[in-house]
């Protein structure tokens, strides 16, 4: 049984057909990779998949429970957590709060009201694994929004991975990040814990191909290719797309 | 493959530093220990002012009340004054008719009261623009007063309620002619109220507002339900402001229409202007200038002083607001600057790629 499945998954925006009759399956444990043209319907399909939006038509199931109508948070709670293309980070906040906030509100203790943040060692020790992992350590007292731009691309991932998925969507982890900072985020990636299911949309094929062991191919909305690397990268029609050929799909 | 730290064990160090941070935040800071002495203090500093005195502190609990869902979880309102009220009468009637003797207790039965109707309505305004919030809660407001006027046999109608007779508190203190007595007992309620929301604020559920206020699209992709996070601080809002209304009668032994009035609502919105939101002494500070100004124009010019009042707050909303934003920004600058070069001396190398891809 597929961790997470779509069926049938359809948004329309007025006139636009962003996601058409979209099948996804992603096994357990798995390192998929969905990949398409910009404006392909990726952020799209994620959008759906956290609730952020409402299909038109279709189901979405994650280890076999129908969540298609349950709220984003309730989402987080049945083990998905995503992040964002554009950063979505907590600006007022030090990554250590907000860290701090996202641990707290996993463990049960985030309607908390009268206890002070940090009084509980499970929180802390949690936060401090989480900080570790994602190279915030030196940055963690500093406000979000003053953080380099790796590091805020770091905290996003982090903040994600502090909900203790089971599956992480990750929407373009590694979009604007400059080269000297991009191999810090990549390792923090590759190093994820295998039992962690990972959903990964990227534009940078080299990354993509050295990381998923299966790959979508999202075209106009509609899964176009689905299947191992080797076979997708075989496939005449994805290097019609990404050549930026004339397609009659 | 890259190996990270997370494997490696937790370093036990950073662990307590990390815990010991985020106590830090809360602790009392010298300058507010300074403030709340000098509150108290004042009861026996301006021994000739107790009147104006516990209006400025029911008025800085009211302010209280909306800087919790203003400044802490984004929600504008313009009809605090329909807790305010609810509870102002709610605590006159179980006093007129014996129903709840002891004041103390009336007050916090009076605080459930609004906190019920804040629960109520708070489904209203979950949803919709700032517009939209400022509409449905002055909406609930001048309901709520109209159904006051309407039923005037119970409440007194346009001629408020009368023969209202609060009993001693705790009873001991009863409410004497000069205000002392009533100074002290709303000065004890503003603090037990203050710390409580100091509480709230510091706590993970406070935290999670802010999250929520910053970004509620976030909060809610962190697992944070929203919804549910409004209703609550909506609810301990109405709460707060319900007390504040209850105290307005318990000193007065009257309470009127105009508790419910627009007017109350506004001033509300201007004491925050003058005090700022988001820290808690906004509402605080405040009441206290807003008192103090109205009380001082007052004598130089009775009939005009609401002239003086709205001139004030048009300097204070088009200069004051970008200078002293002005100053904030300059002083984040620096600080970020500041930040920078430590930055720098730390990990030169991060810094210089760091700086290029901020204005992203
Ligand atoms: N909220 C929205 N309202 C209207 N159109 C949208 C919205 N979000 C996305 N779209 C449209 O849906 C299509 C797919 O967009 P998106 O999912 O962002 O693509 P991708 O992430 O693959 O680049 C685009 O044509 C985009 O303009
Ligand atoms: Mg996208």
């Amino acid at each position: 049984m597929p961790i997470l499945e779509t069926i049938g998954l359809e948004k329309r925006f007025g006139g636009i057909l962003a996601a058409a009759n979209v099948n996804l399956s992603v096994k357990k444990g798995a390192r998929h990779a969905l990949i398409g043209p910009n404006g392909a319907g990726k952020t799209t399909v994620i959008n759906l998949l956290t609730g952020v939006l409402r299909p038109t038509a279709g189901r979405i199931m994650l280890e076999g429970r129908d969540i298609t109508d349950a709220a984003p948070h309730e989402r987080v709670r049945l083990g998905m957590a995503r992040t964002f293309q554009i950063n979505q980070l907590f600006l007022d906040l030090t990554p250590l709060e907000s860290i701090g906030l996202v641990v707290s509100e996993r463990l049960g203790t985030g309607a908390d009201w009268w206890r002070v943040v940090g009084s509980k060692p499970a929180v802390t020790d949690e936060i401090v694994e989480v900080v570790e992992r994602f190279r915030l350590t030196d940055v963690m007292h500093e406000r979000t929004a003053i953080l380099p731009y790796g590091k805020q691309r770091l905290l996003e991932i982090a903040l994600a991975f502090a909900c203790r998925p089971r599956v992480l969507l990750l929407d373009e982890p590694a979009a604007g990040v400059p080269e000297a900072e991009r191999h810090e985020l990549l390792a923090t990636i590759e190093a994820l814990p295998a039992e962690v299911t990972v959903l990964l949309i990227e534009h940078d094929m080299d990354l993509v191909f050295s990381f998923a062991d299966r790959i979508s191919v999202l075209v106009n909305g509609a899964l176009f290719v689905d299947g191992a690397p080797e076979d997708v990268a075989r496939d005449p029609r994805v290097k019609a797309v990404y050549l930026g050929e004339e397609l009659d799909a | 493959m890259v190996t990270t730290s997370a494997t490696a064990p937790l370093t036990p160090v950073l662990a307590d530093d990390v815990a010991a941070y985020l106590k830090r935040r809360s602790r009392w800071s010298p300058l507010e220990v300074v403030f709340w002495i000098f509150a108290f203090a004042s009861i026996w500093l301006f021994p000739d002012k107790y009147l104006i005195l516990k209006d400025t502190a029911i008025l800085a609990l009211f302010a209280l009340s909306l800087d919790l869902i203003l400044g802490y979880a984004g929600i504008i309102s313009l009809g605090q004054a329909a807790f305010f009220g609810i509870a102002g009468y709610f605590s006159g009637l179980v006093a007129k008719y014996g129903l709840i003797n002891e004041p103390v207790i009336a007050l916090v039965c009076s605080g459930v009261v609004a906190a019920a109707l804040g629960f109520v309505t708070s489904f209203l305004v979950l949803r919709g623009s700032d517009l939209t919030r400022l509409m449905v809660t002055l909406g609930v407001s001048l309901m709520l007063g109209e159904v006051a006027n309407r039923y005037a046999s119970i409440t007194g109608g346009a001629d408020g309620l009368q023969g209202v007779d609060i009993a001693p508190v705790l009873g001991r203190w009863s409410f004497d002619l000069y205000g002392h007595n009533g100074y002290v007992y709303c000065l004890i309620v503003l603090f037990v109220c203050f710390v409580i929301a100091r509480r709230i604020v510091y706590s993970p559920f406070g935290l999670s507002l802010r999250s929520l206020k910053g970004n509620a699209l976030r909060a809610a992709a962190i697992g944070i339900p929203v919804k549910w996070r409004l209703v609550a601080i909506y609810t301990v809002s109405a709460g707060f402001a319900g007390i504040a209304g209850a105290l307005l009668t318990q000193t007065t032994a009257f309470c009127s229409l105009d508790v419910f009035s627009l007017e109350r609502s506004a001033d509300l919105l201007l004491v925050l202007i003058i005090g700022g939101t988001g820290y808690l002494y906004g509402g605080l500070i405040g009441a206290v200038i807003y008192k103090f100004l109205q009380d001082w124009i007052a004598t130089l010019t009775p009939q005009y002083w609401q002239f003086w009042i709205g001139l004030v707050l048009v300097v204070i909303v088009l200069v004051g607001r970008e200078r002293v934003e002005g100053w904030i920004a300059a002083a984040r600058g620096s600080v970020a600057r500041l930040g920078d070069r430590l930055w720098t001396r730390i990990r030169p190398r991060s810094a210089a790629l760091g700086g290029a891809a901020d204005g992203d």
